[in-house]
């Protein structure tokens, strides 16, 4: 090791790594930094996702269903996102998100229709969708009478299309 | 002339130790102090030392990159100054922006910032139909046009993270519609095609709680999360891409050889 500045010191000797030995491992440390990399990405990706959200329950007590008229009723639209419609078959919770891209149609009554503001999707009472650009009907939650004969909506539950509309988890007959 | 007192002061100045290490150069009235003048200087050696005649002409360029820049540079000095008053937050951001108009000195600043983002939109549209039909994306220049590609995205994002910021009704349909648009991805959207392919036995791997618009809101819905996070990205994040590409796509014109001439 004890090299002298002049002559010898620039011929490898048995003891020496030549310069090109020296960088011939160099792929361990490629492969080190690309991994520590991609994991740390990962991680960063990871952390724009949430574990803990401070959003509204999924489920809220609508009151007794005698409270209730013929038609669409709008007192939970702004607090729940929801529409309780009594019709001759009985009481269901309508989403008020638009099928087309989630804004909030109003209920009109004079035409007896549903109206987005966005892109002029029209819904049925029923929620059944018959103009505009929406592809499918209103949303329809799960509901039922609990124990003290109030009508519980639980949103977390959704059905999509008219042919579920007779499932008895998302209807109370009356 | 040489007892001009003036003369002499800016001879004397020129001679300071001060004078000399900013500009390591003589006085550009030669080609090779022109030149030195523009490498020398870290904002102008991003700027060809020289320009084609049919470079500065009006009618080939329309000038369009370069009033994109202007805009940007306009975008960036309104935006700061808007930061100085608009709070993100559900109690705060809807009233600051109507203080920012009725209620702060200058009151125009704000709709500065809004018409300058309209027309930087707009000139990056010209400015790559111009690039376009001169066939200034061709070799040796295609590199740079995919960088402009990515910097036409990050305007447009810019635009996008921007418009909910007033959170009014406008805004917040706006990008309820834009994040759903989001959930319709293919393979990274809960509604996209594909996406039921992605399960492990009966579980979804993509679901409401992990797709693309989920990652965009920080949540299902629109809330307090998804405002702050659009401030981040349109005051922070996005232009210090921007800044950066900007920058790579001008030193790119240079050594892609100039503004292309006229075929």
């Amino acid at each position: 090791m004890a090299q002298t500045p002049t002559g010898s010191s620039l011929t490898p000797t048995d003891e020496q790594y030549t310069r090109r030995e020296f960088f011939s491992w160099f792929w361990i440390g490629w492969i080190t930094f690309s991994v520590a990399s991609g994991a740390i990405l990962t991680l960063l990706g990871r952390f724009l996702f949430p574990n803990v959200l401070f959003e509204k329950l999924s489920n809220f007590r609508a009151g007794s269903p005698t409270e209730f008229g013929l038609g669409v009723d709008e007192r939970f639209k702004d607090s729940w996102s929801t529409w309780i419609v009594k019709g001759p078959d009985g009481i269901f919770a309508l989403s008020t998100v638009c099928t087309h891209l989630g804004c909030t149609p109003n209920w009109l009554p004079s035409e007896n229709k549903f109206k987005c503001p966005c892109h002029g999707s029209g819904y049925r009472m029923t929620g059944l969708h018959f103009e505009g650009p929406a592809p499918r009907p209103l949303e329809r939650f799960a509901i039922k009478l609990d124990e003290s004969g109030n009508i519980r909506v639980d949103k977390s539950r959704a059905i999509r299309y008219a042919n579920q509309w007779d499932d008895p988890d998302f209807v109370i007959k009356i | 002339m040489a007892d001009n007192p003036l003369k002499s002061l800016w001879d004397k100045l020129r001679e300071t130790q001060i004078w000399k290490s900013i500009f390591r150069h003589g006085l550009p009235d030669n080609p090779r102090d022109q030149s030195l003048a523009v490498l020398s200087n870290v904002f102008l050696h991003l700027h060809p030392v020289k320009t084609r005649k049919s470079g500065v002409r009006m009618s080939f360029t329309w000038c369009m990159g370069g009033l994109t820049f202007f805009l940007f540079l306009i975008e960036t000095v309104t935006g700061i100054l808007l930061m100085f008053y608009y709070r993100p937050t559900l109690e705060f951001a809807y009233n600051d922006i109507i203080a920012l108009r009725e209620h702060v000195p200058l009151g125009v600043l704000r709709e500065i910032h809004r018409w300058g983002a309209h027309a930087m939109v707009i000139t990056v549209w010209l400015h790559m139909f111009r690039v376009f039909m001169t066939g200034s994306y061709k070799p040796p220049r295609e590199f740079n046009w995919g960088i402009g590609v990515i910097l036409l995205v990050l305007t447009m994002l810019l635009s996008f993270t921007g418009y909910l910021l007033p959170w009014d009704q406008l805004a917040i349909w706006a990008i309820t519609v834009g994040a759903n648009m989001g959930a319709a991805t293919p393979f990274a959207g809960v509604e996209g095609p594909g996406t039921m392919l992605l399960k492990i036995g009966d579980v979804n791997l993509v679901h409401s709680g992990n797709d693309a618009k989920f990652g965009l809101l920080a949540g299902r819905f629109i809330g307090e999360a998804t405002l702050l996070r659009f401030y981040v990205l349109h005051c922070i994040a996005i232009p210090f891409v921007v800044t950066l590409l900007i920058a790579i796509h001008f030193w790119r014109v240079r050594k892609d050889g100039g503004i292309s001439g006229p075929l």
